[in-house]
């Protein structure tokens, strides 16, 4: 079997005449009904404590209180006044969960569009444009994954806050907001996106790479030798090859940003005007940590956004994570 | 078909980014518009002043009802970030209660809470960008603070309210090497006993008021078929806490000021005659399986019972006789009967946990936050001035649910009867001695740390005593 003739499974909707492969296989087996008893009982395992969730944030703050949810069930009491509050506010949080709802938006679609657009470059250039050193760069780049992002907290705070310059040549201006000690960027979101997109490049490089890396070196040269330059082979050819790895990052990516809080609450802070869903859930226990009946209809409405992007793009998903893991 | 699919997505892309750009347009013009309303009100500001003349004659527009903040004018326009650990609802409660210094002064005071605090405010002022105040619950972590380089010394103004209005001993607290940085805030009192006012009229029992009436009281409850106590260590990732201030109300009640003060800076161990001896009392008053667990169990169930829900057997009527918590259990009571009532005739009230000789007068433990300044910005200085003033203590003490130890702010500006007008009552008493809870002062590894387990496992376990204090000492660090 060529080299070719291995990789062409990778394109969609190319089924070849063999016999069964692995993976057919593999399924072949998982769909045995004991297999699939199994499923069922691991998804119902792993829904109870979400169910759990969506109970408590139904009943009245004072049964949430006192008693375990599944006690809902000898007693049923429900009420919408717990998703009321979360939502237009209430003794806890005045405005209640929608501001931080458009901050998570704000914060995660450029979160997440940013590094994209790196990384689609970034994979095309390591893949396809043959320059010295290139390997190196990538297994650089890759090696990058290794270090814990909080390791880089501090000092990119310091950096937005105070610049950076290398001995005398500025690499990050000192913004400093006139009379006041802190920094332009304080209070915005743009510290956000560019910790988020750095934070997310080299996984991102990385997977697309290894995708847009087995993609058929046929077309390429098919159309090098029709003169496209690599800007138009990487818009025409590269990106539309390329979307199921470009939607299941860009779903994996939407989902860590949206979850985040660590991030938004060192660069951007906990005020309503930039604090993301995360940190209304984080504060809207108050300070005795007793509202339970919020905490979870605001998680409820938090997770929301999540499932609509998962179910819009889930059918990538499982093919965009399979890039370049699988062959054949 | 592909095609079809590509263009969807792209064009989900191409959406998701228009959508982007819109939200942060809007999020960059809000901004915006507040900045110049901000602006507009600081210009009607000097406005007014300018055209008022001098302040004498000047009965119009800018000085009514704001000749109190005299001393803190001039810093029109200008904003003040205020970081604290202390969450909605009672952060609308600070906003209402400095609303008019802001309209007053032109000074916006911007509030954010965050129960990561204590993690985020050392990042923060590593990284350059240090909120302008911060109100520290801990005088350990200031000092740690005051160490690392950051806050800057109290302004004269909070100086003088608390040199005036303070016992001295809160002073000490807000002062790292001779230098006083913080004045202290809000406060609660933590040597209190709750009790049901109802069950205790029902069955003729009265306050103590001395220590062994308490024991008195306490054998009477066991007589008559009432466990006298219960308690509850269970609190998370703080699990023992509670029983760090039975100890702590021990130590101060036998010893007083100077001892515990000893104890707080290991220069008397663990180990020592003093704490064991204060172990034994303990011993024979939550650990003795006659007075203990009301409403729950045995001495063990102390360990297992979250302290929100220790007070259930309190509220329930004759399951417990009494528990000794903080002035803030006031908050809890209404989680186990929405129709609890807090006061001197309702269905939960306390009384003064006794002290044990006249030697030792009032002793009270408590806590409190402290108002600690990053910048010495005018408007900084000020707000932190006002901050301590008793103007603004009885302004927020009158909107409720929160204690001042400043003495300039009336007892009848609290609730009458409530168990904030109670706390105040000892809190600001200048012949009491006062101490800051001794866990708080102490160093994490132990504070936070290892008087925590070793308490619970004393509960929990039974681990001998000697064990116990030794495992403690063992966990204070080094230097």
């Amino acid at each position: 079997m060529s080299v070719e003739a291995h990789e062409m499974p990778i394109l969609p909707d190319v089924d070849p005449l063999e016999k069964e492969s692995i993976p057919q296989a593999a399924r072949r087996k998982l769909s045995s009904p004991w297999a699939s008893f199994v499923v069922v009982v691991i998804t119902f395992l792993w829904t109870i404590p979400t169910l759990g969730l969506l109970v408590t944030s139904l009943r009245p703050a004072a049964d949430a209180q006192n008693s375990g949810w599944w006690t809902f069930f000898a007693n049923p009491a429900v009420t919408w006044s717990n998703y009321a509050e979360v939502l237009t506010g209430g003794n806890t949080i005045p405005n209640g969960i929608t501001p931080y709802f458009f901050n998570s938006f704000a914060i995660a679609i450029p979160a997440a569009i940013f590094p994209l657009t790196l990384a689609c470059m970034a994979a095309y250039a390591l893949a396809w444009v043959r320059f010295k050193w290139s390997t190196v760069v990538f297994f650089t780049i890759f090696a990058l994954q290794v270090i814990p992002l909080q390791m880089s907290l501090l000092p990119l705070l310091q950096m937005f806050n105070l610049g950076w310059s290398l001995g005398p040549i500025p690499i990050f201006p000192d913004l400093n907001r006139p009379g006041s000690e802190q920094s332009l960027l304080a209070g915005t979101y743009i510290p956000l996106w560019i910790a988020h997109t750095m934070f997310a490049l080299p996984l991102a490089i990385f997977l697309i790479h290894n995708f847009i890396a087995q993609l058929p070196r046929d077309l390429m040269e098919a159309a090098r030798v029709d003169g496209a330059s690599h800007f138009l082979i990487f818009r025409k050819i590269v990106l539309p090859l390329s979307v199921p790895a470009i939607a299941s990052f860009a779903i994996f990516q939407f989902l860590w940003v949206w979850n985040d809080l660590l991030v938004a609450l060192t660069f951007a802070g906990g005020t309503p005007d930039v604090a993301p869903v995360t940190a209304y859930l984080a504060n809207v226990k108050g300070t005795y940590g007793a509202q339970l009946h919020l905490i979870t209809a605001g998680a409820f409405i938090a997770i929301v956004v999540p499932l609509i992007v998962f179910f819009a793009l889930q059918r990538y998903f499982v093919r965009g994570l399979l890039a370049g893991s699988v062959k054949g | 078909m592909t095609a079809i699919k590509r263009r969807r997505g792209m064009t989900l892309l191409a959406g998701g980014l228009a959508a982007g750009m819109l939200l942060a347009a809007c999020g960059g013009s809000d901004d915006s518009a507040s900045d110049t309303t901000a602006e507009e009100t600081a210009a009607e500001d000097t406005a007014a002043e300018d055209t008022g003349g001098d302040e004498a004659t000047d009965g119009g527009d800018m000085a009514a009802g704001c000749e109190a903040y005299a001393d803190y004018m001039g810093n029109e326009g200008t904003s003040v970030n205020v970081f604290t650990s202390i969450l909605p609802p009672e952060q609308q409660l600070f906003e209402e209660a400095w609303a008019q210094f802001e309209e007053c002064t032109g000074i916006d005071i911007v509030y954010e809470g965050s129960d990561q605090f204590e993690a985020q405010l050392p990042t923060r002022i590593a990284g350059g960008n240090a909120p302008d105040i911060a109100f520290i619950p801990q005088p350990g972590l200031l000092a740690k603070l005051v160490a690392d380089g950051g806050p800057v010394p109290a302004s004269a103004g909070a100086t003088a309210f608390v040199d005036e209005y303070w016992n001295p001993a809160w002073k000490q607290y807000g002062t790292v090497d001779g230098t006083f940085y913080a004045a202290p805030l809000g406060s609660n009192m933590k040597s209190f006993v709750w009790y049901n006012p109802q069950t205790f009229a029902a069955n003729g029992y009265t306050v103590p008021t001395t220590w062994d009436e308490l024991w008195a009281l306490s054998d009477q409850m066991v007589a008559d078929g009432i466990k006298p106590w219960c308690g509850g260590l269970e609190s998370g990732g703080a699990t023992g806490w509670p029983a760090t201030d039975w100890l702590e109300q021990v130590m101060l009640r036998l010893y007083g000021g100077d001892v515990y003060d000893q104890w707080v800076n290991h220069e008397i161990t663990f180990q020592s005659p003093e704490v064991e001896a204060a172990m034994d009392v303990i011993a024979g008053w939550m650990k003795n399986p006659e007075y203990v667990n009301g409403g729950y169990g045995d001495v063990q169930t102390i360990a297992i019972t979250p302290f929100q829900d220790a007070g259930a057997g309190i509220a329930a009527g004759t399951e417990c006789g009494m528990l000794q918590q903080a002035s803030f259990y006031a908050n809890f009571w209404q989680n186990f009967d929405e129709s609890a009532v807090v006061g001197p005739e309702g269905t939960a009230y306390a009384f003064y946990l006794p002290e044990i000789s006249s030697d030792i007068p009032q002793p009270v433990v408590g806590g409190g936050e402290f108002v600690t300044a990053f910048s010495d910005r005018p408007e900084v200085q000020a707000v932190q001035s006002y901050l301590a003033s008793p103007d603004f203590h009885t302004n927020k003490a009158a909107l409720g649910n929160w204690v001042s130890a400043n003495s300039g702010v009336p007892l009848d500006t609290y609730a009458a009867g409530s168990i904030d007008q109670l706390s105040a009552e000892f809190l600001t008493n200048p012949d009491g001695i006062f101490r800051f809870d001794a866990s708080d002062l102490m160093p994490a590894a132990v504070g936070a740390g290892a008087m925590w387990t070793e308490m619970t496992a004393w509960f929990a376990e039974d681990k001998p005593t000697s064990e116990v204090l030794a495992d403690i000492d063992a966990a204070w660090p080094a230097s």
